[in-house]
């Protein structure tokens, strides 16, 4: 174990805890406000990855790609709250669950109908499959920093926005008491819309963003919406603070269980015990750290207040 | 004994699947009675994820975990010699109880969107956990090497057998489940979901009886998971995928929620609305999507729903 | 000097800079009849809030029947025989009247671990419970489903349930909330029934109500008891009379 791998999974942590962020806020966001469970939030992020892979071959550019790929998602996104989901706000949660499980069915096979089932393969351009490096011990893929950059990029943005702009602070009031927001003669149906698309968008991006490097299959989304809500679980629902926590906490956890776990089990148990209760255990690990962080809080590290 | 509504379903139900096996024999289709023996082990699960859900109000969306731990521990049984039939499917059950008081303890504290966000990650869990397990097969699964014994009594490589056997189990857990949903238990468990606030101002914690009720659910469900690995003879980490909750979820709520015998409507139609879809089409998921929603939106009290008024026999 | 059966000293709770209760200081002796009033604002749900167990006092304690009870929760103080009636009603809905104070019964009938016998069948459970419908004037209605009952019964079914559980004390939370004049007579009629039978801490608005049935009156004024006594002594109070009335 040297130093370099050590930085390198500490910076897959950040990365895939980016990637966590643009997921789980787009959810809590959906959640604190409109009280939505939205099981189908992981379509929207496999939606932005074939809407960016599908841009990026017409346009010939991954930013472009991606840029295209965000309001793209972003409308499919507000037409499905308008059609299927406004009946949903009043009910209760099994109802959302149910519906939006139905979903995702529709979306994944919808899917699979119009790019097949194989999936779809890009690779980097070639300004960004290189690698950076700090100095001569270390270096590191340019892409998975750019992932990490646009990460805190929009962390800042969203904080920017809740703190300092009136729809942020509609968001707040809303995330603490939406009765009394609409008491006030705020127009409900289209902040609920405008949080909607913006959720969508954040999740869209990220599919969008790892479609050069990860899988873009039909279903990609379902293991990212559970990890998602695992961020969520641990840093509470409502709280854009408790996404960011919560995302870093599992990234981190997550990547390194996965590198270091097999490893350091070993000098403990026998090698052969290891190899495979290592990458067993490695694969738990983030759920058996909810447990225990329900375990000792079962409304998260950082819930929203009030309600 | 007044005959209501219900009760006259669940016999007719009896009835036709009790006839199923000699129909299909002469009509030269022995197919069904694979199929039929399907929607009783699902059956079975869903009616033990009624009793959580539309009783108890608990939306587990990690039911099928049970399911998994059932199938799991009678394989590694018998991959360890073991293949007393007893012996196993008693395993089955105590395995997914005690899974469910480890889960539910933690996940039972919770309500609403927590409970099911944490039911769905511990099923995610062990899925995840099943695909690394290599000595099982990892996700590739395992055959069952021998199906589970049961000396002379009956023998479940014979299908009409198991078949029959199934049916009896399945009549069994839902006379079992209505009888616990009557009771003082199951009173509390209703109560609890109806009004939190009145229950636990009359003198109940509702906690230890939900755990209970939750853990009950499990062992049912185990029992499931037991008949289904012999029924397919192979095991793999897909029967705890987070869908195949989904899929238990939807039967009970297509058949009826909270009404014990509309479950096993749900996976009747459920199931045979599966097969024949995917005869027509292989991208059948498109349709089932939607109705899925169409169902939750329109159709909230499922095939129960328009079978008979709620309270009917009650 | 017999001790009270119930008694606080010193409940303070605050939100953020809000003190909802200040220091409140409050016994009841067994078999009387005690009425909490004040005006809108006083902390009335704050203070029910922290006596029936719902909220967790910032300081103070609570002694019922000889036993400190601060630390322990709703269904536990239940247990021990403190009985609440909510202010908005909150009954189950979508069961009887019957069912409804069956399962009072059977909260307090040790636990319900019991997985075979029906409970509707059972008479250990129904009996007591028509019994008690019927002394509150619901006999009639038993069957109907709660949902169903006019606002007047609903509360008549609250008070059974709070009877139900064989309480040392009866936490009325305004008992004629939201009644028609007669009945609330009714009710007050019914509740002055029970009077020295059923030791009863009740909070109410209704002047007539509680100048009826009291035998000792607190009046909660900005979280604070700012006097206690007999009816008499709280109609000549010249705190209460300001803290009401205003400025004279």
């Amino acid at each position: 174990m040297n130093l370099q791998l050590v930085l390198e999974q500490i910076l897959n942590g950040a990365q895939l805890g980016a990637t966590l962020f643009l997921m789980a806020a787009g959810l809590t966001l959906i959640f604190g406000i409109m009280n939505l469970v939205n099981l189908a939030h992981g379509s929207f992020y496999m939606m932005g990855a074939y809407l960016a892979v599908t841009f990026y071959g017409w346009t010939g550019s991954l930013v472009l790609g991606v840029l295209l790929a965000l309001p793209a998602t972003m409308l499919i996104g507000v037409v499905i709250e308008f059609v299927a989901l406004r009946t949903l706000y009043q009910r209760d949660h099994l109802d959302q669950v149910l519906a939006t499980f139905g979903l995702i069915l529709f979306f994944n096979e919808l899917i699979a109908i119009v790019w097949g089932r194989v999936g779809l393969f890009t690779d980097l351009p070639d300004w960004l499959s290189g690698t950076v490096d700090f100095g001569e011990a270390f270096s590191y893929p340019l892409y998975r920093l750019v992932i990490l950059a646009v990460g805190i990029a929009v962390a800042i943005g969203l904080w920017v926005m809740v703190a300092r702009t009136r729809l942020g602070m509609l968001v707040r009031a809303g995330a603490s008491n939406r009765t009394m927001v609409a008491a006030l003669g705020v127009n409900i149906r289209l902040l609920y819309t405008l949080v909607f698309g913006l959720g969508t968008a954040l999740a869209g991006l990220a599919g969008a963003m790892v479609a050069p490097v990860y899988a873009v299959q039909p279903g990609m989304g379902d293991p990212v919406l559970i990890q998602a809500f695992v961020v969520i679980a641990i840093g509470g629902i409502g709280s854009i603070r408790g996404a960011l926590a919560g995302a870093l906490i599992v990234g981190m956890v997550d990547t390194l269980g996965r590198a270091f776990l097999k490893p350091l089990l070993a000098t403990l148990i026998s090698p052969p015990a290891a190899q495979s209760a290592g990458p067993a255990l490695a694969s738990m690990l983030i759920y058996l750290l909810m447990a225990a962080v329900l375990a000792l809080r079962p409304e998260g590290l950082f819930p929203a207040r009030g309600r | 004994m007044r005959l209501g509504r219900r009760r006259v379903v669940l016999l007719a139900l009896v009835l036709l699947l009790a006839a199923a096996p000699p129909a299909a024999i002469l009509l030269g289709q022995p197919f069904y009675i694979d199929l039929l023996r399907r929607v009783m082990i699902f059956a079975i699960a869903a009616v033990s994820l009624d009793l959580i859900l539309g009783y108890g109000g608990m939306v587990s969306f990690g039911h099928a975990a049970y399911l998994g731990a059932g199938a799991y521990a009678v394989t590694i049984l018998a991959l360890y010699g073991v293949h007393d039939g007893l012996l196993q499917w008693a395993a089955a059950i105590g395995a997914s109880m005690l899974l469910a008081l480890a889960i539910g303890s933690i996940s039972v504290r919770t309500s609403g969107i927590y409970f099911i966000m944490i039911t769905l990650a511990f099923t995610q869990m062990l899925y995840y956990l099943g695909i690394s397990l290599d000595v099982y097969g990892g996700d590739n699964g395992m055959r069952l090497p021998m199906r589970s014994q049961f000396g002379g009594l009956i023998d479940l490589r014979n299908g009409t057998q198991f078949y029959y056997l199934v049916l009896a189990l399945l009549v069994l857990v839902v006379l079992g489940v209505r009888r616990l949903v009557d009771s003082r238990f199951g009173m509390v468990i209703r109560a609890a979901k109806s009004n939190e606030a009145r229950t636990r101002a009359i003198g109940f914690s509702p906690y230890r009886y939900r755990l209970a009720a939750f853990v009950i659910a499990g062992g049912i469900c185990g029992l499931a998971g037991a008949l289904l690995i012999n029924h397919t003879a192979y095991l793999t980490p897909d029967l705890m995928h987070w869908t195949r909750s989904g899929d238990i979820l939807f039967m009970v709520i297509l058949g009826g929620i909270g009404s014990t015998v509309g479950p096993v409507l749900g996976a009747l139609a459920l199931l045979v609305l599966e097969n024949a879809l995917s005869n027509w089409t292989e991208h059948w998921q498109i349709v089932l999507g939607p109705l899925l929603v169409l169902v939750v939106l329109f159709a909230r009290r499922g095939l129960a729903g328009l079978l008979w008024r709620e309270g009917d026999d009650d | 000097m017999t001790e009270p059966l119930l008694e606080v000293k010193g409940l303070s709770k605050s939100f953020g800079a809000l003190r909802a209760t200040d220091g409140v200081l409050l016994d009841v002796y067994e078999g009387e009849t005690h009425a909490i009033i004040g005006p809108n604002g006083a902390g009335k749900t704050t203070l029910i809030g922290q006596l029936a167990g719902d909220l967790r006092p910032d300081a103070g304690r609570i002694r019922f029947a000889g036993e400190d009870i601060t630390a322990l929760d709703a269904p536990a103080r239940s247990r021990r025989g403190f009985a609440r009636s909510f202010q908005i009603t909150s009954v189950y809905r979508d069961f009887s009247a019957l069912d409804n104070v069956a399962l009072a019964v059977q909260a307090s009938a040790g636990h319900s671990f019991r997985f075979w016998r029906a409970a509707r069948a059972d008479a250990a459970l129904r009996g007591p419970a028509r019994e008690i419908l019927r002394a509150v004037g619901l006999g009639a209605r038993a069957d109907v489903p709660a949902a169903n009952l006019a606002h007047g019964e609903q509360r008549q079914l609250e008070i059974a349930m709070a009877l139900a559980t064989r309480p040392r004390l009866l936490l009325l939370d305004e008992p004629v909330a939201g009644m028609g004049a007669e009945e609330s007579q009714r009710m007050v009629r019914f509740l002055a029934g029970l009077k020295g039978r059923e030791t009863m801490l009740l909070v109410e608005h209704d002047m007539d109500a509680v100048f009826t049935l009291a035998d000792r009156i607190s009046v909660l004024v900005y979280g604070r008891i700012i006097a206690t006594g007999t009816p008499a002594e709280i109609r000549a109070h010249p705190e209460v009379r300001a803290a009401y009335l205003g400025e004279d």
